[in-house]
């Protein structure tokens, strides 16, 4: 598999798209804090959002939570409890519900951003291209379902998962294990790091702030003594 | 340090903690501080306020953050008051705090704009014509031309434009107007000077030097008091707020001071702490009654009736059975009480005539010169009778003796004048008095009661023996009060009440049928009101509003209030007096600011003009009158007398006797009548009067809808005259612009009823007399939107100007805290810019031009000694044309059109060759104007204005005014006080002399708010020791009223005065002004309506009466038109809160939401005033049209006592007195509106302009 084209999109591509992530979202928490939000539109019209947000985001975040750990767990890890294709079933099973519920949500909050002249006035370019590229990325991973039925046995999954965590190690080798596998799960590959690419450049990152410290705060009163007046005293 | 690698310290951020483990203290950057500190962080903060006309005149700081204004906050460093005052911060409301929203909203205009149609034609017509004069020409002299876009103004359409080509288009118009129909037909309208008084400067300097006209408001917005130049012979003078607190006794009458004084209203709450008592009066459950011990609720338009019946309890208790001795001495030195009325004999009763004269008796008893202006007493020192000095008479005779001392004009003895002649009489006879709440209305909501239209009452008379060997009958006003008040004296006969719950005019039980108030709340009120003045010396005090004042019979309900103020001694004393607060109406450095105003120092007089007469004319609301003059005269009068009279006939009237003003003035244009004279060889006035007697030349008022008559330009500017004040708004839209209106009304033709006598008829009424209509605003007004140019200009942080009030005795600046946004500019500018182009295209057109300006008999001159004994037309032959007499004053005037802009940029040599003064004092000014050569240099170019003071920019001008004005320069203060020294015979200058050397700068204004330094122009005192109070000089100074007798008026004996009942204060009903019953029949259909009156009062969510379209507002209030009413009103047809409805009646319709509301009473329906037609404002089912404001429904109908002239106080005078535009009459049909209609489909060529015509309702 020499195809400078396939070695760059799954050997060089998710290296630029993982840096510019991280780099991108370090410099704009930095540089512009202000911009740091989900920009969400509820102060505009409540309508739509109860179901659209709530359906999109448990369906999106069981698809990323499904991802994270389907694929960067180690396969000696679960082999003992999981057998690879009861594994691919439950994934296929657990993400397609979790997809329709994604899809479902995301199509209430087009309509709703669209067909709401409020909402639209305040909609920005990245707003709208960030709505279409998760519904596009949702639905080739829909797509894949169908495709992973044809071959139960789970080895499309093992070598998703093998490329995965090459990549995640710095392994050599990574764009080898996808030389088999079929072009749908090759272009959600692609188009689910150029949703990495973009982050930063979008209202995604407010996926990086979750208010946990409230959980476990110490105290109730805060006192923020900043450095320079403590130098001094 | 970086945001990310702070949070990196996440588990070592608490250092420690505090309050059990409840507090925790961290080390972290606070950087993020700063974004909430910058968000009000600012670059500079100016001082400036708001040019509108809410009397706060509140000082400002205005903040400025990169180039932008960015929010406005309340100043707080006003000189300190006196230690028992409280201070006069904080001023300034939230609803003036939200005005920095126009500077950048979308509702700012920000270039000039032109309507695209005239654009077009203007641009074709340009093509053809090199010359922009003749290109007007070529344009306006075309109906088909000039319909095409006359019928789409306020339809949108505009395109922007450069200020070269508006200049053109503007001043060609104004030149091609004079040139062809003469300067008088270049019509100005700004109001208010005082709240931006370089402004309103700029304007009308540019067309006083053109010889336009500049046009009244204080009248036409019906806040002039007319009862105000009736009593005291002062436009309006008023206590300042901080005066509250010196009161023990406030009424606010009409007057809703939490709401709409919201400044001062802290001033009225501190005096309750004091122990004040407060009392509010009221048809609604206004916002004041919950500052008042006692909330009295009339029903609307009835006052008048209620004060009759309180100066019943107060005259008959403290003065006809003497509880107070104060009173008594008061009323005998200020008052023309003890004044010497003549009676004459009418069917077999006498009635009240003129005040018996000097002149009425052999050798003039002594009195020297105008003896027929100097009223007589009866002396009780020498039993006989006496003239006081202090006259009119002797205000003009130049003998140093006009003032209150109380002396005898002919010996210099003191006198004691007698008030009543019940003790020395030789005679009791039955006098009639006329009584007029006995009319039926149309409605049942305004009661009558059965008395007599002729009440004959006995009066105490002596027999006086006159010039001719004529007797005659005469008895003082003091008793002929006492007969009106109908208060039993023992003198037998009918008609009057021996006690409070007689069923006889004006007791307050009789009051009680009329008003809905217990007699018994009336009795308590005017008690306390004058047992509170007799025990202080007059601390009881009125505060008095518009609400009352707007109603056609106004002067009843201010004059009853007027006469229990000043029976009780209240007026000039602190703490007391009448506080009437409409408007910014008192412009402080007055003087000062004339001369640059009305540029009088280039060319005198002015072109002046009262607005009501003029729009009654000009809109042809005239056409359409439903009230005749019979239903308003009194029983007494002659009717005969007043046979073939129409309220306009009895203007024309008016103009013709030199009473009123005219514009435009002749039939001719005014450029070419001195050329005819030379023609003919005579001098120009000479030739006029002859011409005019011979009916070769009219005036104008004569024919109002002939073309030769027309107003042609019309400038609007610091003015929403089409979205506010502008009655008969509809007749306006139809007659003066030729556009879609609502106009329902037939016209007299069509009614069938009497045309006038006096005016010319034309069988089609003329539609779009005005060919250009030009609006200077910062917003796109209603006004603008009816516009044909549209010209963009500084808001009140972005320009330099001056602003005083009646509200406080301060000077404030606007201040240019940013340059003027976009392409606008000041209005200095903008005129300036106008000037310049005018002076330069009218090369060819005109040159040096002889101007005939037609003067009416103005009061505070020698002249208002015109006709002292009788009313008499030298048209009918009665009496001689004699210019400044008996008819206008007709004065030539140089115009040097070619150096307009030299003259606008200078000041003119007039000021030293004639000196400056006003009010009838004038003073050397050459010292002023020397010094202002040095403080704005003077002009190095050749031409006119060569070594003359320059004034350039806004600033200069202001200077102007601060430099000359004997308010704001303490040196002019005391020449001022001399030059009224040498009148009065006595030294005033100790009133000035500790401020001598004070003198403001535009900069000191800006550094902090400055007092005004007291002058004569004024009648209070602005010193350490008093606050103002209106009318305090003249009682503590002895300097008399302005007036027939000197004295403050309870009788008013002019011929019309007395023909109309008026001559002492009566209570009338509210007119029937019968817009209902045929909109009814024609056009209700079966809809459930209702009939109701209508008021228009001051919005809550605006700034003042206007500014109700900005965001911050429009959230507050319900983002729209909105409409008061009753729930009782309501449900009866069906309206819930915010339903769509309409009112409607023959002069058009509104359609607006509903406000369903506990506040307003039944039988009443309540508009806030301006509520933009530019916002939320949709169709009306009835006309078809676009919604309509506030005035679609009203008409003005004006008051024929109004147009008095020529005759001391009663003569005219720019906002001063004349015809005002009531409102309040009127009524309205209420309905609700099932489909609402915004008529949002593009615009239809050839759609009718009027309202279909629709054949009675089965």
């Amino acid at each position: 598999m020499n195809d400078p084209l396939h070695s760059f999109l799954f050997g060089i591509y998710p290296y630029i798209a993982i840096a510019v992530m991280l780099v991108g979202s370090i410099l704009r928490y930095d540089r512009d804090p202000y911009s740091w939000k989900a920009d969400s539109s509820q102060l505009l019209r409540r309508k739509g959002l109860r179901w659209g947000s709530n359906l999109f985001h448990i369906g999106v975040l069981f698809i990323f939570f499904g991802h994270f750990f389907g694929l960067l767990t180690p396969h000696a890890l679960y082999e003992h409890i999981i057998a690879a294709s009861s594994k691919q079933t439950l994934a296929m099973v657990s993400g397609g519900i979790a997809g329709a519920m994604a899809i479902l949500g995301l199509f209430i909050l087009i309509w709703r951003r669209l067909a709401d002249a409020r909402i639209r006035a305040t909609t920005r370019f990245m707003d709208m291209a960030i709505l279409a590229l998760l519904l596009a990325q949702l639905t080739l991973g829909m797509l894949t379902i169908p495709l992973s039925a044809q071959h139960p046995d789970g080895s499309t999954m093992m070598a998703l998962a093998q490329w995965a965590q090459h990549i995640a190690t710095f392994q050599p080798g990574a764009v080898e294990h996808l030389a088999g596998v079929a072009f749908m799960f090759k272009a959600h590959i692609v188009l689910g790091l150029t949703i990495f690419l973009v982050f930063p450049f979008t209202r995604l990152v407010h996926m990086l702030s979750v208010p946990f410290k409230y959980l476990l705060r110490p105290g109730y009163q805060v006192v923020r003594r900043g450095r320079r007046a403590s130098s001094l005293g | 340090m970086s945001q990310f690698i702070d949070r990196l310290t996440y588990f070592s951020k608490v250092k420690g903690t505090f309050s059990g483990g409840h507090g925790i203290l961290t080390e972290e950057s606070r950087d993020w501080e700063k974004a909430y500190r910058g968000r009000w962080a600012h670059d500079k903060v100016v001082r400036s306020t708001h040019g509108v006309n809410c009397t706060g005149s509140c000082s400002w700081k205005i903040y400025v953050k990169n180039g932008l204004v960015t929010w406005e906050t309340q100043q707080t460093d006003y000189p300190r008051t006196r230690p028992d005052l409280p201070n006069h911060e904080p001023r300034g409301c939230s609803r003036g705090a939200s005005y920095s929203w126009y500077l950048y909203s979308a509702a700012r205009l920000k270039y000039p704009l032109v309507r695209s149609r005239l654009m077009k034609l203007w641009r074709a017509a340009k093509a053809e014509y090199p010359d922009p004069v003749d290109a007007w020409g070529s344009i306006v002299s075309d109906p088909v031309k000039a319909n095409e876009y006359k019928k789409v103004r306020g339809l949108g359409g505009f395109v922007r434009a450069s200020w070269d080509e508006v200049n053109e288009i503007t001043a060609a118009s104004n030149i091609y107007t004079t040139k062809t129909f003469g300067p008088d037909r270049v019509i100005g309208f700004s109001p208010i000077p005082a709240m931006s008084m370089v402004s309103y400067a700029a304007g009308s300097r540019y067309l006083s030097l053109m010889g336009g006209v500049c046009m009244s408001f204080y009248d036409w917005y019906c806040d002039l008091p007319p009862s105000s130049p009736q009593t005291w012979g002062e436009q309006t003078d008023v206590p300042e707020s901080a005066d509250w607190f010196n009161s023990s006794y406030i009424i606010a009458w009409g007057s809703n001071v939490p709401q709409t004084r919201a400044p001062d209203a802290h001033f009225f709450t501190e005096a309750r702490y004091k122990g004040t008592k407060t009392v509010s009066v009221t048809p609604d459950y206004a916002e004041i009654s919950k500052l008042v011990d006692i909330a009295l609720h009339p029903v609307q338009g009835t006052d008048s009736a209620m004060a009759m019946a309180m100066g019943h309890v107060v005259f008959k208790e403290f003065h006809l059975e003497g509880k107070s001795q104060y009173f008594a001495d008061y009323c005998r030195i200020y008052t023309d009480m003890p004044t010497v009325v003549m009676l004459e004999e009418k069917d077999g009763a006498y009635v009240p005539g003129r005040t018996l004269r000097a002149s009425d008796f052999e050798g003039d008893l002594k009195a020297g010169g105008n003896a027929e202006w100097k009223p007589v007493v009866y002396d009780e020192g020498s039993n006989g009778f006496a003239v006081p000095d202090g006259s009119i008479g002797s205000r003009w005779e130049g003998e140093g003796k006009w003032n209150l001392g109380g002396t005898d004009s002919a010996s210099g003895k003191d006198l004691t004048p007698q008030l009543s002649f019940i003790e020395g009489r030789d005679e009791v006879v039955g006098v009639a008095f006329p009584y007029f709440g006995n009319q039926p209305h149309d409605s049942e909501i305004f009661a009558h009661t059965d008395h007599g239209s002729v009440q004959v009452r006995n009066v105490p008379v002596r027999k006086v023996k006159l010039k001719g060997n004529k007797e005659g009958l005469v008895a003082t006003v003091y008793d002929l009060m006492a007969a009106n008040y109908a208060i039993d004296r023992g003198l037998g006969g009918e008609n009057t009440a021996s006690g409070y719950d007689d069923d006889v005019p004006y007791t307050p039980a009789w009051q009680e049928k009329i008003t809905g108030v217990p007699r018994q709340r009336v009795i308590q009120v005017a008690r306390e009101f004058a047992d509170n003045a007799n025990r202080t010396e007059g601390r009881s005090m009125v505060i008095l509003g518009a609400a009352i004042n707007h109603w056609y019979h106004m002067d009843m309900t201010y004059r009853g209030i007027i006469n229990l103020l000043v029976m009780c001694g209240c007026i000039g004393k602190s703490g007391g007096g009448w506080a009437h607060y409409v408007g910014q109406e008192k412009l402080r450095p007055q003087t000062g600011w004339l001369p640059l105003a009305f540029a009088l120092d280039w060319s005198r007089p002015p072109r002046q003009m009262n607005s009501t007469s003029f729009f009654y004319a000009h809109s042809d609301q005239w056409r359409y009158e439903r009230l005749g003059v019979q239903e308003i005269l009194s029983p007494l009068a002659d009717k005969q007398k007043w046979e073939n009279h129409s309220l306009i006939d009895c203007n024309v009237r008016s103009e013709r006797m030199g009473w009123l003003p005219s514009a435009p003035q002749f039939h001719e244009n005014p450029l070419t009548l001195a050329e005819k004279a030379k023609k003919a060889g005579k001098e120009t006035r000479d030739h006029v009067v002859e011409r005019l007697v011979s009916g070769d030349l009219n005036f104008s008022c004569e024919d109002p809808d002939h073309a030769n008559n027309f107003p042609r330009n019309l400038f609007v500017w610091r003015s929403n005259i089409l979205g506010s004040s502008g009655k008969g708004h509809e007749y306006m839209l139809k007659h003066l612009l030729g556009t879609q209106n609502g106009v329902m009304s037939e016209d007299l033709a069509e009614m069938e009823m009497p045309k006038p006598s006096e005016v010319g008829w034309h069988e089609t009424a003329p539609e779009g007399k005005l060919d250009l209509v030009v609006t200077l605003d910062f917003r796109m007004s209603t006004t603008a939107v009816y516009s044909d140019i549209v010209l963009p200009t500084a808001t009140w942080y972005e320009k330099n100007d001056l602003n005083t009030s009646d509200m406080h005795p301060f000077i404030h600046p606007l201040s240019r805290a940013v340059d003027p946004a976009w392409e606008s500019r000041s209005d200095w500018d903008i005129f300036k810019g106008l000037a310049k182009t005018f002076s330069e295209l009218c090369e060819g057109h005109l040159g040096v031009e002889t101007d005939l300006v037609s003067v009416p008999i103005l009061h505070d001159t020698p002249g208002e000694l015109a006709q002292p004994l009788g009313v008499t037309d030298w048209k009918k032959g009665e009496c001689d044309p004699v210019p400044g007499k008996t008819m206008p004053n007709l004065v030539e005037v140089t115009r040097d059109y070619p150096a307009l802009y030299k003259k606008f940029t200078s000041v003119g040599p007039l000021l030293e060759k004639l000196g400056n003064g006003g009010k009838g004092i004038g003073w050397n000014t050459d010292t002023e104007v020397e010094f202002l050569g040095k403080l704005n240099r003077r002009v190095t170019e050749e031409g006119v204005s060569h070594g003359r003071p320059k004034i350039e920019t806004d600033i200069d001008a202001a200077e102007v005014v601060l430099s000359l004005a004997p308010e704001t320069n303490g040196q002019v203060a005391v020449k001022a006080w001399q030059a009224l020294g040498k009148i009065t015979g006595r030294d005033h200058t100790h009133l000035a002399r500790p401020k001598e050397d004070e003198k403001l700068r535009f900069r000191d204004l800006q550094a902090q708010p400055r007092k005004i330094i007291s002058s004569p122009t004024w009648s209070g005192l602005e010193d350490e020791h008093v606050s103002y109070n209106a009318g305090y000089t003249n009682v503590h100074e002895r300097i008399p009223w302005r007036t027939l007798t000197g004295r403050q008026h309870f009788y008013q004996d002019h011929e019309w005065m007395r023909d109309f009942g008026e001559s002492m204060c009566v209570y009338k009903p509210p007119i029937s002004t019968r817009t209902i019953t045929e909109a009814l029949q024609k056009r209700g259909g079966d809809a459930r309506q209702i009939a109701l009156n209508y008021i228009t009062p001051h919005q809550k969510w605006g700034i003042h009466s206007t500014y109700s379209d900005n965001l911050l507002m429009l959230t507050l209030n319900r983002g729209g038109p909105v409409v008061w009413v009753s729930e009782i009103d309501a449900k009866k047809v069906g309206v819930a809160d915010n339903d769509w409805i309409e009112l409607y009646n023959v002069n058009g319709a509104i359609t607006a939401r509903a406000v369903v509301s506990q506040r307003v009473p039944k039988g009443l329906v309540m508009m806030y005033h301006a509520q933009e037609k530019t916002i939320n404002t949709p169709g009306s089912v009835i006309t078809g049209k676009r919604g309509g404001i506030h005035n679609s429904v009203t008409r003005a109908v004006m008051k024929p006592t109004h147009m008095i002239g020529g005759y001391a106080q009663l003569s005219w005078g720019f906002n001063y007195y004349g015809t005002v535009g009531s409102n309040r009459d009127e009524f309205v049909i209420l309905r609700k509106v099932e489909q609402v209609d915004w008529l949002d489909k593009p615009y239809a060529e050839g759609q009718p302009l009027g309202v279909a015509d629709v054949e009675a309702v089965q």
